[in-house]
């Protein structure tokens, strides 16, 4: 029976520039000098360092322990030596560095003993937990934390299990490379998703322009022999392989303003992360490795199987980087980020690496006014209007972009891609998101700030209050108490001075009879012995203050 | 005649009646006002406006005898934001309270300080921790930058560190279109032409 497909607004139709980097099979990357493994690679908390410098490393050990749930582990890509835990210069278009676990390989590759994990005896949360400390993280780009998705939520379970292999950019063929080789372990990964979602049924989506990874998952699925997978081929347009996009062209199921897809029984997965889950439950391998494809400007485009750390001048050099590239991309040339330099490592993000040239990516023409010609709306696949959220945000209106939900935007760049004007759209809306995440920081720091202050503040007063009460308890106690203290005293005229006065002498009393006490101890009557002791001092003090100091010391 | 007077009457009484007990039973906490100009500004507690905390100079703003461009942590952006919130038109920072810095954290040289306490009883948002002849320490996260515990200390030992931008905290910059200025022809390559 063939599927009934839906399909979504907008979208293009980009030249696909696939077949270079298909040509060859996935090569594995050698080991390169130094592993350069940053510590925050994907949403969430930042990990916590496990290891120092100097102290020996194995394939596969935990280097950095996941910050709270919204966190994952990484993981020392092979074994060998710390050499450094500083920061290093990230894959980000910001250009700046983040702490990083710098690792020399001893090029033993010698593994970690795998610790036993039978996931089908253990409860859900200890899966989940197993595949946080494991490192997995969604592979398609979002590097969103892999064990929060698996979570079957509140109703218990979830109808469909999507797996996302439309890998609808241009240039990026990782997953499809991935898909023709390991067809059946992306499968397995799937089906043990299935039971730990309680879903019902797999689909797996695949553009039309990738028949062969298409025919490898539907062997591998008919070898399995399982009827709830379904290997499903979509017509090729970018992006089908977004998220929402592809659950609607699969399930007719569109995805509403501030819901997600799990309110309506639909989880989805990048292929790649599918067989992450499997060789971490099944094999005991934590994510250490991934396929990234290199093309671009480069002699011999292709996808290698590369150590997460390798800088990514390295990657290149594999490759073949022709001398007239001007620069450098992380991602596709829709979504992608500019690259600060070769320095970088490949993190668990990098699906692709693209060298640009002039020749390839002509430089963008100059930015005319928008012309509110509409194209963009009519290409934008997640149904906001482009052009209104671009006035917002060039005008610095963000409560009025917002309204339009900016937020929504998955920054696909169709609109950009269409618009006559050349106005780089998503630049500013990516500038935007960044403004107004910027000012929701600060405005929590403002918040817990006057909350601070305020606590402050009241502590103050309680602490003046509490003073003031003690005071006022023992002056109220003071005048009871005073009389029998001082029993035998004449009570002075003056009242208010009476307690302190009494108090004073009651001191001075004390301290008398103390003195009295001691004077007395040393007059007491010495007997006979203690007599002749004492003269004996007298008389030996006597002769020492007769002898100069001088004659003593000898 | 009579009747309509009665009426009239009757009816003034009790709609009288009942804005009374409205404006009883749906009385304003506090002023509305008063929290809308304290959630504009940024929480320094600094004092550089000349009242002792962000609060008191909301009051003052709401009451009337404070201007709009007395805080410098919040800028020329906060003076726009109370602007808007207040219809009053804008106007540049007032330069007698200082003047907008990059935002920055104190930082307690941990070898020259004597542990006084002296800058944690001055600090307005309990950012630093320590105890008597214990050595004190800032937690950069929950300092506020303003320098209120730079004056107390008597060992000199407190600095103002900006703070440095992070691959998180990075902002996608404005988008510009950069012009590209091609190398000017030199005489002898005219000449050679």
């Amino acid at each position: 029976m063939l599927p009934r497909l839906f399909s979504f607004n907008g979208g293009v139709k980009p030249d696909p520039n696939k077949g270079d980097s298909t040509r060859e099979p996935i090569a594995r990357l050698p080991l390169p000098p130094q592993l350069v493994v940053p510590l925050h690679q994907h949403i969430g908390g930042t990990p916590r360092p496990l290891v120092g410098v100097g102290e020996r490393v194995l394939r596969g050990q935990r280097v950095g322990g996941a910050d709270g749930n919204v966190s994952s582990a990484v993981h020392a890509p092979t074994s060998g030596r710390v050499i450094a835990v500083e920061s290093r210069l990230m894959p980000h278009a910001s250009g700046l560095s983040a702490p990083a676990i710098v690792i020399e390989p001893d090029g033993e590759d010698r593994h970690v003993e795998r610790e036993a994990f039978d996931w089908h005896a253990a409860s859900p949360g200890e899966v989940r937990d197993f595949l946080r400390d494991a490192g997995v993280v969604g592979l398609g780009g979002a590097v969103f934390p892999s064990h929060l998705k698996l979570n079957p939520g509140k109703a218990g379970h979830t109808d469909t299990l999507v797996l996302n292999g439309a890998e609808c950019e241009p240039f990026i063929t990782c997953d499809d490379m991935l898909m023709r080789t390991e067809p059946e372990g992306i499968l397995r990964g799937a089906l043990i998703m299935k039971k730990m979602l309680a879903a019902r049924q797999v689909l797996v989506g695949i553009e039309d322009n990738k028949p062969e990874a298409a025919a490898a998952l539907k062997a591998a699925a008919a070898a399995l022999g399982d009827t709830s997978l379904e290997v499903v081929v979509v017509p090729t347009r970018y992006p089908a392989g977004g998220a929402k996009q592809l659950i609607r062209v699969l399930t007719g199921i569109e995805v509403p303003h501030g819901s997600r897809s799990t309110d309506y029984g639909v989880q989805c997965f990048n292929v790649a992360t599918s067989l992450a889950v499997f060789q971490a439950l099944e094999q005991g391998e934590p994510l250490i490795r991934r396929i990234v494809t290199v093309a671009g400007n480069v002699e011999r485009p292709r996808n290698f199987e590369v150590a997460i750390g390798t800088p990514i001048g390295f990657v290149f050099a594999h490759a073949g980087l022709k001398p007239d590239t001007d620069k450098l991309i992380m991602g596709g040339p829709m979504m992608g980020m500019p690259l600060p330099g070769v320095d970088a490592p490949v993190v668990k993000a990098t699906n692709c690496l693209l060298a640009s040239s002039a020749a390839l990516f002509p430089p963008p023409e100059p930015e005319l006014p928008c012309i509110r010609c509409g194209e963009c709306a009519r290409a934008c696949p997640a149904d906001l209007q482009p052009f209104e959220l671009y006035w917002h945000s060039r005008s610095r209106n963000f409560g009025r972009a917002q309204e339009y939900h900016l937020f929504d935007c998955i920054e696909c760049g169709c609109c950009a891609y269409v618009c006559p004007s050349h106005i780089p759209l998503v630049d500013y809306y990516r500038y935007a998101k960044s403004e107004i995440w910027a000012r929701e920081r600060d405005k929590d720091a403002a918040d817990s700030a006057r909350e601070r202050f305020e606590f402050r503040n009241w502590r103050a007063e309680r602490e003046k209050e509490e003073k003031a009460a003690r005071l006022a308890a023992r002056s109220a106690a003071k005048p009871a108490a005073a009389p029998a203290a001082t029993d035998g005293a004449a009570p002075t005229a003056d009242a208010a001075v009476d307690p302190k006065k009494a108090l004073i002498e009651a001191a001075m009393a004390r301290a008398k009879a103390q003195k009295e006490a001691v004077a007395a101890k040393n007059t007491a009557e010495p007997d006979a012995a203690q007599q002749a002791q004492i003269d004996e001092a007298d008389a030996r003090r006597a002769r020492a203050a007769a002898t100069p100091d001088s004659e003593r010391t000898e | 005649m009579i009747q309509a007077l009665l009426v009239m009457a009757g009816l003034a009484l009790a709609l009288g009646a009942a804005l009374g007990a409205a404006s009883v039973i749906f009385r304003t906490q506090g002023d509305p006002l008063v929290d809308k100009i304290d959630a504009i500004l940024p929480q320094t507690q600094c004092g550089q406006c000349g009242f002792p905390g962000c609060k008191p100079y909301a009051t003052a703003i709401a009451g009337g005898e404070a201007d709009i461009n007395q805080c410098p942590p919040g800028g020329d952006e906060g003076v726009r934001k109370l602007a808007d919130l207040l219809g009053r038109e804008f106007k540049p920072l007032n330069a007698e309270h200082g003047v907008e810095k990059p935002k920055s954290v104190a930082f307690i040289d941990e070898a020259t300080c004597i542990g006084c306490t002296l800058c944690i009883q001055a600090c307005p948002v309990d950012a630093i921790v320590g105890a008597a002849k214990q050595m004190h320490t800032i937690v950069a996260g929950l300092c506020t930058g303003c320098e209120l515990c730079i004056a107390p200390c008597p060992a000199d030992c407190i600095t103002m560190e900006p703070v440095r931008e992070t691959v998180e905290s990075w902002k996608w910059r404005y988008p510009v279109f950069e012009l590209k200025v091609e190398p000017p022809v030199t005489a002898p390559a005219r000449e050679a032409a």
